[in-house]
């Protein structure tokens, strides 16, 4: 099986990349709940190397730190100022702080694979992996939201201080549906649709490569170094893009908490 | 044949066309978040921090739509 490209053919026309990319053959385990595929795999990798980063960079705390520890700082330091200590302040914060860690570099990790010769596909790019961390966003903004005001949590967010009451009839669906049905989908949707769709540009550029540089006819073949560029550039956007969906879903975790923990109008 | 009886007929899926136009709404609504916050900062650069935040913020909720069109492509393809 040729990984780098899933879109190979032999017979000399071109398939494009297909959904089908994202259910793998099992590898182990098969017919039990537990099956291992290539994307399941792939999210093992990125969950030890994970591991593995945070265990060096904290194994040998120092008042001054080195260069590796340094980076690591540099990291876990973003997720607390620029979104805990940011959005929700100091208090809670620091409360909320471990959850929005572990979202935000786990996002990360995850897609980040996808651009990672050999791996190639985000462990993301699959619903489970978003579906999960939505679950744990929603319960999380839930929690806060019922410990802060017990009584007044689910009345502020389906009944707005400030309205006539008729209008209650129109206005309380579409609270509810918007903060407890399209919260979690939309998160979910965000992330997984922006891997998958990362995933199949970047395996199209590179598929119309080698079908240009070894089956096309004669000049043909040119047209290969433009969509090799192509597939360079879009590499590093796609780079650019696994940063920004775990910054925009840890953000957006921290932005639900917060309205959840918002004073009572 | 007359004029209002079908002269070219289309195979396939309309749902395939569904990003495209799905892409519309989104992509003027992401062009009026940032142009609004390039105006924004260049009236108070020492906001330029949170008005950023905002922006992305803005830029994940008006995205989510295209993105549903895609997934409703994978719903009504099958």
């Amino acid at each position: 099986m040729n990984l780098l490209v899933p879109a190979a053919d032999g017979d000399g026309t071109f398939h494009g990349p297909t959904i089908d990319e994202f259910f793998p053959p099992v590898l182990f385990f098969e017919g039990t709940p537990f099956e291992i595929n290539r994307i399941m795999l792939v999210r093992f990798v990125a969950v030890i190397v994970l591991l593995v980063l945070f265990w060096i960079g904290t194994r040998k705390m120092r008042v001054v730190p080195g260069r590796f520890q340094s980076l690591v700082e540099m990291g876990l330091d973003f997720v607390r100022v620029n979104l805990a200590f940011d959005l929700l302040g100091k208090k809670d914060g620091r409360r909320f702080l471990p959850l929005l860690t572990t979202i935000f570099f786990m996002v990360l990790f995850m897609n980040l694979t996808g651009v990672v010769p050999f791996l190639n596909v985000a462990g993301t790019s699959v619903v489970g992996t978003p579906m999960l961390l939505a679950a744990v966003a929603y319960v999380a903004f839930i929690y806060a939201g019922v410990k802060k005001h017990p009584a007044g949590f689910f009345r502020n967010a389906l009944f707005p201080a400030g309205v006539p009451w008729p209008f209650y009839v129109l206005i309380t669906p579409i609270e509810f549906f918007s903060t407890f049905v399209l919260r979690p989908v939309t998160l979910v949707l965000r992330l997984t649709f922006n891997m998958i769709s990362g995933h199949l540009l970047l395996s199209l550029f590179f598929g119309a490569t080698t079908f240009f540089f070894f089956t096309a006819p004669g000049f043909f073949k040119l047209l290969g170094v433009g969509t090799l560029a192509f597939g360079f550039v879009f590499t590093l956007f796609e780079v650019l893009v696994a940063a920004l969906q775990a910054y925009i879903f840890a953000i957006l975790t921290t932005v639900y908490i917060q309205l959840a923990l918002a004073e009572e109008h | 044949m007359d004029a209002t009886s079908v002269v070219a007929a289309i195979s396939g899926n309309i749902a395939t066309v569904g990003y495209g136009l799905a892409a519309i709404g989104p992509a003027i609504g992401i062009g009026i978040v940032v142009g609004k916050t390039i105006e924004s900062i260049a009236r108070q650069p020492e906001l330029a921090g949170r008005l950023q935040v905002l922006m992305w913020i803005g830029i994940a909720f008006t995205e989510a739509l295209a993105l549903i069109g895609i997934a409703t492509y994978f719903i009504f393809v099958s």
